[in-house]
């Protein structure tokens, strides 16, 4: 027994000497990665983590420019608008040894768009993926698409040989099945590798010394721990028990700022926070009124959009950490215009007089799905659009879910009424069109649960992916955007303004998508 | 009243109803306990307030049309932004803490009393079966209740919330959750009841009146009700009172690890979970008067049922 | 002896099976397996080649018969939400709670032992009272209020101990454990504290009530007459009297004290099998939900067993008439 406790107190020794020696930083955040099989999610915080032991082919920095990592290049072919030439890195390993090739991507791009996948409405419009050397790929689309390096800053490299040994050729099936060994266990190119993971609790990288940079990242160690309750984070960073907190409530920015050795960056996210509601005809679940669809009246709809005071949820529930907006794009994406962005001040006794036009004098009920631990305050947010919503009659009850469960409601379209976060990675609208508005139907309309169907409107999102005169594209665009604004497809809040607090020792830049990476943080006194 | 008063005693006139109540062992008691006649106070005030929140509120907290977003944050005893006047300040949505509190409270009330009148029903029903009918189905029930009993009620509470999450359609989880909670809570404290409506039944069952009304041929149940029944009332109550005080903390419980009602129909357990997410930033009294409140509640229920116990059982005195 | 075991053997494994059956109709019944398990674009053959698969068209008492079946084996299947083996996701949390679990049970039966003694014999010190008001109170304060306060003045305002998770672990044999290192038994402190003040309560007013019967006693006085010194009265006689109630029911609770740490777990981001449950039931994880009852159920009915055998070897009149216990 004595020897048995003996080895332990050394075992206990060991582990406790070893951050001492290496630059850790211990980064605390809401929510765990869902899993570490790259392409079964398509969802941030999934995405942040993976972007540490995984690599694209092209990622973005701080200003949102589109820059190398596993492609060095990529061009149109010449002579041919529908397919790209990737000329990819040599000399990349990855984790257990093996080599970074062009028919890693071939698979891992075949992986991403196949069946099970979530990444796959990115690459819809992919026909072939093919390698015409071992470090050059070419991707054939089914028409021009000018921007498709774009849509690969989210989906990552995996080695073949690693994943046919271990069975993951397929993607994870999320909504069940078996358990899947790329599941828990990673092969990745990136900068870290994955030391231990309890799924939830704590998770564990160490620097990959073989990682083609040529700078060594200053952090050598992360300890990722998820706190889902925000006051249990704050005072984990107050405490000194976490270095980073990626996720700061609005309302303890003020305190951490002023807190000796904390300080907290503050920086816009490409993410636009909207509402959207059931459109088509069939009458609402959660309603009184039980033989049509209160919001398929527009009247109903302007008197909504009227009775929202956006600049109220800024000051209050933002505490002044938010960009108000009247369409559904952060001013990053292409086709943002500041006409679109104006929104319209908030007037009650038209709004009332409106809902009046519409018979709704007396209102009716519905019910409000707000996810509460994913956007910043957004179960505030849908508990503020409540009130604002009763002032006009429409009495809400308020349904508040973690996102696990609620985005399950969006993508099954069972629900009503919604709070939604959608975030930009191709910086482009089509990207917005494809998931939020288009018609529900094959790989189109993922995130479009109202049964809003727009036949021509479709058309025209379809015809963006193969429009190669960027002019005519962007007037399509444009069109788009004053059909959606006209019909009220989505009732837009604000942009999110992210607050990330760390040590003062630590610099982490705002990053417009919410990926921070580590192997950028500079360490200094 | 001594004897030289000169006065017939036939004369005088006959207590009332209202004063041998009075001056009977249990208001004796009463009257001998300060704490039990603060507490007792207390309970009459929260109730009494949470009653007539309605018309003594300042505000509607349930009525969005009164809500002011603009309001929001306002300390205590301080006027806000928008000049309006608010006695405990102000939450996160501009709802006058003190309103919510009485509103929260007819909430947290109406599922704790709910919540324990129908434990009773069930508990005392099934009791008072398996101590008259013996046999199988007093096995049957007392088996099930000894192993509920030796559960925490949280956990199958939050058991029976999970089962019903999962039989409900998610647009109609939101106006079923008051309901779901009761019945959660409810079927977490019956056994409590059942053992001991069972114990005195048993007891009740071997006299001789019992005997004899059942040979006369009056129906069971009637015999239950008007010989039994009032006999195991003391105890009963015992047990709803300190019962009471237990499901009001579970409901806290509950709707603060988000099982419970909507955020916006707040039952104190909400409020305070609300409350918790401002503790660091300084807005202390969204979480200090809601737990307060709790707290004195279940105090002051758990007081009255200890007094309870002892008046009804002078032996453990 | 030997019937009296196979007897309370029989016993637990009715149990078992009752609540295995409550288990089995939560994990069949609450939601359609099917539902939980494909994507919406799965056809409707598919549906049913995967019905056929799972066993769902069987009879109900074959499905149940599979059911207890792969659960005796430790199979629960796979969880909704995280994609893992239920058994695996229990194991691995399971030596955090049970930490928490023993740690709280010690501090509740050392502090209780102490007031309740203390208690019982000075029943007129100031301490008494103040301590019998303080337990009421602390009966009355929702073990989530008590670990908001404590992470407040502890964690955030004083800075002493660390405000959530279990800090620093050791993998010792395939149980990772938080007590060899010094972030890992600091994480404890606070979670054990709240986690014990009920059960502490309990102790404290059994002790007290035991203490104050036994030094009521004949032979309590009999040694006061023959001038034995107050010392060995109280602690030789009247204590070691009330000590095997009171660990018996320390033993009993046990039980609960895991099953309860559930709120206690939340409150602190205690990565164990409460807040394990907590998230399922927020998601409708039903085969941890199913999985986690029957855990609990096995502890309950195991410790029942333990003590119920340890009585009936201590107390000698037991043992007397075989037939009635």
């Amino acid at each position: 027994m004595r020897k048995l406790l003996l080895t332990a107190s050394v075992l206990a020794l060991a582990a406790t000497a070893m951050p001492a020696s290496a630059e850790t930083i211990r980064w605390a955040r809401g929510a765990d990665a869902l899993t570490l099989d790259p392409h079964s999610q398509n969802e941030g915080t999934t995405h942040t983590f993976a972007h540490h032991i995984y690599e694209t082919l092209v990622w973005r920095d701080t200003e949102g420019t589109l820059i190398p990592r596993l492609a060095t290049e990529w061009n149109l072919k010449e002579g041919d608008d529908t397919t790209w030439v990737f000329k990819l890195r040599e000399g990349v390993t990855f984790h257990d040894g093996a080599e970074f090739n062009a028919e890693d991507v071939v698979f891992s791009l075949d992986r991403a768009r196949s069946e099970r996948s979530n990444m796959r409405q990115l690459h819809a419009d992919v026909e072939s993926v093919t390698a015409v050397d071992d470090y050059t790929v070419e991707v054939k689309l089914k028409g021009p698409s000018p921007l498709y390096p774009n849509n690969l800053t989210n989906t990552f490299m995996m080695d073949k040989t690693w994943s046919e040994t271990n069975d993951v050729v397929e993607v994870q099936d999320y909504a069940g099945g078996e358990d899947n060994y790329a599941v828990r266990n990673t092969n990745g190119t990136g900068p870290y590798k994955l030391v231990s993971r309890e799924v939830g609790v704590r998770s564990v990288m160490e620097v990959n010394p073989d990682h083609w940079a040529e700078t060594d990242p200053a952090v050598t160690e992360i300890i990722y721990t998820p706190i889902s309750d925000a006051a249990t984070r704050v005072a984990a960073l107050l405490s000194g028990e976490v270095d980073f907190v990626q996720d700061v409530p609005v309302q303890d920015i003020e305190r951490l700022s002023s807190t000796d050795g904390i300080k907290v960056a503050t920086g816009p996210e490409n993410r636009i926070i909207y509402f959207g509601y059931r459109l088509s005809e069939e009458p609402l679940a959660s309603s009184d009124v039980t033989d049509k669809n209160p919001f398929a009246d527009p009247k109903v709809l302007e008197a909504m959009h009227l009775s929202i005071d956006r600049d109220a949820i800024k000051e209050v529930v933002m505490r002044g950490n938010s960009v108000p907006t009247g369409v559904a794009m952060p001013p990053f994406v292409n086709g943002w215009t500041e006409e679109l962005d104006a929104y319209p001040a908030p007037d009650l006794e038209r709004a009332r007089a409106l809902m009046e036009e519409a018979g709704y004098a007396d209102g009716f009920t519905v019910t409000l799905d707000t996810p509460n631990n994913r956007y910043v305050n957004d179960e505030a947010i849908s508990q503020a659009v409540v009130g604002m919503l009763g002032q006009i009659g429409i009495r809400v009850t308020l349904a508040s879910r973690p996102v696990a469960q609620h985005s399950p409601l969006v993508t099954n379209g069972e629900t009503d009424f919604y709070l939604l976060g959608w975030g930009v990675p191709t910086f482009d609208s089509a990207y917005i069109f494809n998931d939020l508005i288009h018609t529900k139907e094959g790989n189109y309309g993922a995130y479009n649960p109202s049964g809003y169907s727009n036949a021509e409107l479709d058309e025209k999102i379809e015809s963006l992916g193969t429009q190669t005169d960027i002019e005519a594209r962007d007037a399509t665009i444009a069109e788009i955007w004053a059909t959606i604004q006209e019909d009220r497809v989505l009732l837009p809040i604000h942009n999110q303004v992210l607050a990330y607090a760390t040590k003062s020792n630590f610099t982490i830049d705002v990053h417009p998508e919410n990926q921070p990476n580590m192997s950028n943080v500079t360490i200094g006194e | 009243m001594a004897a030289g008063d000169g006065e017939p005693i036939v004369l005088s006139k006959p207590p009332s109803r209202l004063y041998r109540a009075w001056d009977s062992d249990i208001f004796y008691s009463y009257r001998r306990s300060p704490v039990t006649i603060i507490a007792s106070i207390v309970v009459v005030i929260i109730v009494g307030a949470a009653l007539l929140a309605p018309w003594i509120a300042p505000y509607d907290p349930f009525n969005p049309a009164s809500l002011n977003l603009m309001d929001g944050f306002t300390p205590p005893f301080s006027e806000s932004r928008m000049g309006n006047f608010y006695l405990l300040g102000t939450d996160n949505q501009g709802r006058d803490v003190f309103s919510t509190i009485l509103y929260g409270s007819r909430i947290s009330l109406f599922v704790g009393f709910s919540a324990t009148l129908f434990a009773m029903a069930l508990g005392i029903s099934l009791g008072l079966v398996a101590g008259y009918q013996g046999g199988t189905a007093d096995a049957v029930i007392m088996r099930i209740a000894d192993v509920q009993l030796s559960f925490p009620a949280i956990l199958i509470a939050l058991l029976i919330f999970g089962i019903a999450r999962g039989i409900i359609p998610p647009s109609q989880q939101e106006s079923m959750a008051v309901y779901v909670l009761i019945v959660a809570i409810g079927l977490a404290n019956w056994a409590q009841f059942a053992r001991t409506v069972r114990g005195a039944t048993m007891v009740e069952r071997q006299k001789d009146y019992v005997s004899a009304a059942r040979i006369m041929g009056v129906h069971p149940v009637l015999i239950l009700a008007r010989h039994v029944l009032p006999n195991v009332m003391g105890p009963v109550m015992v047990i709803a009172t300190i019962g009471l005080a237990l499901a009001i903390i579970e409901e806290a419980t509950l709707s603060f690890l988000g099982v419970g009602v909507p955020p916006t129909q707040p039952s104190l357990g909400t409020l305070i979970r609300i409350g918790q997410q401002y503790l660091f930033s300084g807005e202390w009294w969204i979480l200090f008067f809601p737990a307060l409140t709790l707290v004195l509640l279940a105090l002051s229920v758990n007081l009255l049922g200890d007094w309870l116990r002892d008046a009804l059982n002078p032996r453990l005195r | 002896m030997t019937a009296f075991v196979i007897r309370r053997l029989l016993q637990s494994i009715i149990v078992m099976l009752a609540v295995s059956l409550v288990a089995f109709l939560v994990f069949r019944y609450v939601g359609d397996p099917i539902d939980s398990m494909v994507g919406q674009d799965t056809r409707l053959a598919d549906r049913e080649a995967m019905r056929e698969r799972l066993g769902l068209n069987e009879p109900f008492y074959i499905q149940f018969a599979t059911f207890v079946g792969n659960a005796v084996q430790g199979n629960f299947g796979i969880s909704y939400r995280l994609q893992e083996p239920v058994t695996r996701l229990i194991m691995e949390r399971l030596p955090a709670t049970i930490e928490l679990a023993f740690a709280s049970a010690t501090i509740a039966l050392v502090f209780g032992l102490f007031f309740g003694v203390y208690t019982a014999l000075k029943p007129k010190s100031p301490l008494t009272s103040v301590v019998m008001t303080l337990s009421l109170a602390g009966v009355s304060l929702p073990t989530f209020l008590i670990g908001i306060g404590l992470i407040y003045i502890f964690a955030v305002e004083l800075g002493w101990l660390p405000s959530f998770g279990r800090g620093e672990t050791v993998m010792v044999g395939g149980w990772r454990t938080g007590l060899l290192t010094e972030s890992g038994l600091r994480s404890l402190i606070l979670p054990a504290i709240t986690l014990s003040l009920f059960q502490l309560t309990l102790i404290m007013r059994l002790v007290r009530a035991e203490m104050l019967e036994v030094l009521r006693a004949d032979y309590i006085r009999f040694a006061k007459a023959r001038g034995l010194s107050n010392r060995a009265i109280n602690f030789g006689h009247a204590l070691k009297n009330t000590l095997v109630p009171v660990i018996t029911i320390t033993g009993l609770q046990l039980g609960s004290v895991i099953a309860f740490a559930i709120v206690t777990e939340t409150v602190f981001q205690w990565p164990g099998v409460g807040s394990l449950f907590i998230q399922s039931v927020q998601v409708v994880d039903v085969p941890v939900m199913a999985a986690y009852l029957m855990f609990i159920a096995f502890v309950f009915v195991v410790i029942n067993l333990i003590v119920d055998i340890l009585y009936y070897m201590v107390d000698p009149r037991l043992r007397v008439g075989t037939g009635k216990r």
